[in-house]
């Protein structure tokens, strides 16, 4: 996997193979981009499990905080890691032990050996991206504020 | 399309920006002439107000016709964003927005549209911005400008009226070791002729008016984020990498990432500069862009024609175009615009100042008007016209001085065009004689 230009047909069927996803270090403060992102994606039926020990217990956005992934009893496709390169290793890591199918690092973070050892382990993995963007470039919303999608189609573009 | 197969320049002219409609499946882009967009209950207003869920809310930040557009000319230009303005000189202003605050400064070419050197020159001043301008043939002078103030390199890449051609790469390369922004006019080349972002620029300015709409009816600007320059982190540049506090501290570069300046372009400047370009202006130039390519192809074939006629013609000193061999800026010009040279060339007549003014009054095809980039042949006397507020030494340096005709050539019979000015020329190798 080409992890500096991934195609928008690989990022279509991560995102097609999403149903919920772990959220890692999910902030309960409104202005930040994780709040951002969680509500975003919760608007477009995607289940978000928020992880942060350090507000575990509590909720966000109507979800209770859990303070790591082994706490969640549910199955995981996506952990989604909103910490820095370097902690992206660990949680990778822990992503594997539970099962999760996907591990999605946001814009600016990226550990390539975890994601050898993720993609090993039969994981897809995404890095420096976001999935509230990507979700919105690809179905036209971003359009809408002048971004390019690079989708050229005849086809009406379903909102899914 | 799904295939690996990037689509060409032809195809995005036609496609990009516009798929059918989502809900009515109309094939054309409808024209969404209204102020404003409902929203759902009060939480769905306020995530649109946050910036947490895309959507419009009033057409002055976004409206779906004008946002076909920027995702048209985004993809034109191979960048990540647009943002469309209602003329040329506001996409400027807009541009330099997210960049600029009162003491800052851009290091500008000389040889630029004289409308270009006012508005940077001197109503810049009133924002407190600052402006130096250097000749770009030495591109050595941009560096030699840069001050810690400096916070982005304006040039325009085939320039207006001249013919001049900047090595946009050499400027580039000086604006990021300096770590500031090259900032591209390509309103004269068009995407068709020259790609800046391939050569290093980080943002383009349009004026839509020229050949982009391409028929002389619709005034528009845009600015174009190739997403490349990054301000996360830059103290240089706080409105993008510092937390807003008109939304609540979001940090457009963290939460945006590459995608800040456009956002910011939207949710901030054409806010609060209102300088938003209207729905059917948008659409206009939406068709016109459909058949860039074509008339682009016969823009520069009818010039280079017009050209060459009259680089022999007796009543005429010297004619600058970047598609003929004497040109200075021929090489530079087939390095970066191989397709063509353009449709816009200035020449000089060995009259001076009379006989400019008489050769625009006797055309009877080639319309006499302040405009470029129309499929009708314009023609003007930049020194009587657009550039006369301009000093002596600002004309010559824009290329525009007393004997200087600017000309326009459009997708007419080319031989209609050549017999025009044959007309209009005739007597006028006398007026050195008559001096």
């Amino acid at each position: 996997m080409n992890h500096d230009d991934y195609n928008d047909k690989y990022i279509i069927d991560v995102l097609k193979d999403t149903k919920t996803v772990a959220m890692v270090g999910a902030s309960a403060n409104w202005n930040r981009p994780s709040f951002f992102a969680m509500k975003y994606m919760q608007q477009k039926g995607f289940r978000i499990i928020p992880v942060n020990p350090g507000v575990a217990g509590q909720e966000i956005l109507g979800e209770t905080v859990m303070a790591d992934l082994d706490e969640i009893d549910e199955p995981i496709d996506m952990v989604d890691i909103f910490r820095n390169s370097e902690a992206a290793g660990s949680i990778t890591d822990d992503a594997i032990k539970v099962g999760a199918k996907i591990v999605w690092m946001q814009l600016g973070v990226r550990n390539d050996d975890a994601a050898k050892r993720a993609e090993d382990a039969g994981l897809r993995v995404v890095m420096n991206r976001c999935p509230k963007i990507e979700y919105a470039r690809l179905y036209g919303e971003l359009s809408w504020h002048g971004i390019n999608s690079h989708v050229i189609t005849s086809k009406r573009r379903r909102l899914a | 399309m799904m295939s690996n197969r990037k689509p060409g320049l032809e195809t995005l002219s036609v496609h990009a920006g516009t798929p059918p409609d989502p809900t009515t499946g109309a094939r054309q882009m409808p024209i969404y002439q209204t102020s404003s967009f409902v929203f759902d209950d009060a939480d769905h207003a306020a995530s649109l107000f946050n910036l947490q869920l895309p959507g419009f809310i009033y057409s002055r930040l976004s409206n779906p016709t004008v946002s076909a557009l920027e995702e048209r000319i985004a993809a034109l230009e191979d960048g990540l964003g647009a943002t469309a303005t209602a003329s040329g000189h506001a996409a400027q202003i807009l541009a330099l927005f997210p960049l600029m605050h009162p003491g800052d400064e851009i290091i500008a070419a000389n040889k630029l549209y004289g409308g270009s050197i006012n508005q940077m020159g001197i109503s810049y001043k009133k924002f407190g911005w600052n402006a130096s301008f250097v000749d770009p043939d030495d591109p050595e002078n941009f560096r030699r400008a840069i001050t810690d103030k400096t916070k982005a390199i304006f040039i325009e890449s085939l320039a207006n009226p001249g013919g001049v051609v900047v090595d946009i790469e050499a400027v580039a390369a000086i604006a990021h070791d300096t770590g500031i922004p090259l900032i591209v006019d390509n309103t004269m080349a068009t995407p068709y002729l020259c790609k800046p972002f391939e050569h290093g620029a980080d943002i383009i300015v349009h004026s839509t008016t020229k050949f982009l709409s391409g028929n002389g009816s619709s005034i528009g600007g845009c600015v174009v984020d190739s997403g490349k320059f990054n301000f996360a982190g830059r103290d240089k540049y706080p409105s993008l990498s510092q937390p807003a506090p008109e939304y609540h501290g979001l940090t457009f570069s963290e939460t945006f990432g590459d995608l800040a300046y456009t956002m910011h372009s939207h949710a901030v400047g054409l806010r609060d500069l209102g300088a938003c370009q209207s729905p059917i202006n948008a659409w206009i130039t939406l068709l016109g862009i459909e058949t860039l390519a074509l008339r682009m192809e016969r823009h520069c074939e009818n010039a280079a024609k017009v050209a060459s006629y009259l680089e022999t013609h007796p009543a005429i000193d010297w004619v600058s175009y970047a598609g003929l061999e004497s040109s200075k800026y021929f090489d530079l010009r087939k390095r970066y615009m191989p397709r063509g040279a353009g449709g816009v060339f200035t020449f000089g007549l060995k009259g001076g100042y009379d006989a400019g003014v008489t050769l625009v009054d006797r055309c009877e095809l080639l319309s006499h008007l302040a405009n470029i980039g129309d499929t009708r042949s314009l023609i003007l006397h930049p020194a009587s016209t657009t550039h006369r507020q301009l000093t002596e030494e600002q004309l010559k340096a824009a290329g525009a001085g007393p004997e200087v005709i600017r000309i326009s050539i459009g997708i007419e019979t080319v031989e209609d065009i050549i017999s025009d000015l044959e007309q209009a020329l005739t007597g006028l190798e006398l007026a050195t004689v008559a001096e």
